[in-house]
């Protein structure tokens, strides 16, 4: 049944959520009982007037009634349906449903959403439960000192005839244990106070560097034309915290100066303009390599693109040493990405480009072009086995581009239960 | 003189705490603080029962019990591991290696002494 029809179901849902009965509506806006039951089961059109009388005595808008509700909580109701197999028969009831139950629907729509964040803060927790080595030696040297503490204090406490000696050399171990219980347990707390806010706490300098990155959107125009004031303009970043992300970050913004400097900023985003994602061309047009115009696309698609475009970069070990995000691409922060992805493809086939579009599995099911490329870091030596970079643009797609290869993103929270690629099982199937 | 123990830990206060609670007892203790040469010590001397802690500088006690096991078994040297690690798959991986007992961190003193004598005794 069409929205606009149901302009009777929301009436009697509304009526009854103010606790009138039939009769009295029907009284109070100058019409029969029947007549409004005639209304209310949709045999009968209303508007004008008699819409305005009646939203009044409900003390609700006319368009309420008329519209119903927002296309925004029916989109949230079928995403939520979509998880659910047994409510697919009825699925196209989805506006009766919302424009008879508006309590109810926005209920389910919330919690649909309340799901989403939650799995979203999951995967982000059990992600640094379960890979976090800052963690885990944090809470090892915590359990080490309350155990020193505990036998020592267990021998002072039992310990009926005790030399002086010995009396003193265990009072002075527990004080020592206490201080560093209390510097560890302080560092810990310091830690986990960003645990609520999963997105914003920093724990590494590449971390501290992305979040700068992000800050300025990827835009460092003055930087690209002169590198003067570069290390000033590090210093000046409150994002990076540490001697380290600062080192980080003046190699990154260095490599994207020498980016730069042979794909300026504009010119380069007018070819992307014009011939879009047309790496052959792009890489001979500006004589950069391939990874090189992958960077700067990346870097100025927020700019001169219809929406962002990601990028992840890793090493020879397939550690991810950069991420550009992208919404719907998930990225671990700890833990090792899908093997699936094209980057690590790219990685075992060294200087062969490599065009994939995915599907992310899980709730979203976004799909993405993903352009993967590795290349050789440093210089190359005679006899010596050469190190690799690789390099992945994440494209997302407008639109349904059909059955693709599926990719997750780290095996934790990947629903994906019989992939082949599968470490370890999946908390969203299994629980933590 | 007591039977022996040997304590491979590498934190001092409690390489201390542990020490004095055997000796105590009546148990010859001799201690060791790093894994590096862990299982040359022990073969240089073998104790009556081993107490092996986890996480050592240079190797960990799940190694060093591995290499162990290659020439004495669970009888002939009884290994009781400690870790501040309880999970599953390291208690899974401590069984793996041959251990006798395994103990979590924190434990009391007396949790120490009665799996002590327990696995001399058995």
């Amino acid at each position: 049944m069409a929205r606009d029809t149901l302009t009777g179901s929301r009436i009697r849902e509304r009526r009854a959520m103010a606790g009138i009965r039939q009769s009295e509506l029907a009284r109070e806006v100058g019409i029969s009982a029947s007549y409004l039951n005639l209304i209310e089961h949709n045999r009968r059109r209303i508007g004008g007037k008699l819409l305005v009388d009646i939203a009044q005595v409900l003390g609700v808008e006319p368009s309420l009634l008329s519209e119903g509700a927002e296309a925004a909580l029916i989109a949230t109701l079928r995403e939520a349906a979509a998880d659910a197999p047994s409510v697919q028969s009825e699925l196209d009831r989805v506006d009766e449903f919302a424009g008879r139950f508006p309590g109810w629907a926005e209920l389910i729509a919330d919690n649909h959403r309340r799901v989403g964040t939650l799995e979203r803060v999951a995967a982000t927790l059990t992600d640094r439960l379960t890979h976090d080595p800052h963690l885990a030696t944090s809470m090892h040297e915590v359990l080490t000192m309350v155990t020193a503490i505990r036998s020592t204090a267990g021998i002072l406490a039992e310990t009926k005839e005790i030399e002086p000696e010995w009396r003193n050399r265990f009072q002075r171990n527990l004080n020592e244990d206490s201080q560093r219980l209390a510097e560890s347990t302080q560092q810990l707390v310091t830690y986990l106070d960003g645990a609520g806010d999963v997105g914003a706490s920093l724990t590494s300098p590449m971390e501290e560097v992305e979040m700068m990155l992000a800050e300025h959107n990827y835009r460092f125009t003055d930087l690209e034309e002169s590198d003067e004031g570069l290390e000033a303009f590090i210093e000046a970043q409150p994002q990076l915290t540490s001697h380290a992300s600062r080192d980080v970050a003046l190699g990154v913004l260095r490599q994207l100066r020498r980016d730069a400097v042979m794909m300026p900023r504009a010119s380069f985003g007018k070819a992307m303009g014009e011939w879009g994602l047309d790496f052959p061309r792009l890489v001979k047009e500006f004589r950069a390599p391939m990874a090189a115009v992958m960077r700067r696309i990346s870097i100025l698609s927020n700019d001169f693109w219809s929406s962002p475009i990601g990028m992840v970069v890793c090493d020879g070990s397939g550690t991810l040493i950069f991420r550009k995000p992208v919404e719907g691409f998930a990225v671990p922060r700890f833990s090792a990405a899908c093997p699936k992805w094209p980057l690590f493809q790219a990685l075992n086939r060294p200087l062969r480009p490599i065009h994939q579009t995915v599907t992310v599995t899980g709730r979203d099911a976004r799909q993405f072009d993903c352009y993967a490329i590795s290349e050789t870091i440093g210089p190359l030596e005679f006899n010596e086995d050469p190190l690799y970079h690789a390099f992945m643009l994440v494209v997302p797609i407008e639109g349904d581009a059909g059955a693709t290869r599926e990719v997750g993103s780290t095996c934790r929270v990947c629903p994906s239960l019989d992939c082949v690629g599968r470490r370890e099982p999946s908390i969203l199937v299994d629980g933590i | 003189m007591g039977k022996s123990v040997l304590l491979i830990e590498d934190e001092p206060n409690i390489i201390e705490a542990i020490s004095f609670i055997l000796s105590r007892d009546g148990w010859a203790v001799s201690t060791h603080s790093n894994g590096h040469d862990a299982v040359d010590v022990v073969r240089g001397a073998v104790p009556d029962i081993l107490i092996l802690d986890v996480m050592l500088p240079g190797k960990s006690g799940f190694d060093i019990l591995r290499e162990l096991r290659e020439t004495h078994g669970p009888e002939s040297l009884p290994v009781l591991m400690l870790t501040a690690r309880g999970q599953l798959k390291d208690r899974e991986m401590a069984e793996k290696a041959g251990v006798n007992r395994f103990m979590t961190k924190p434990f009391s003193n007396a949790e120490v002494l009665e799996a002590v004598r327990d696995l001399v005794d058995a």
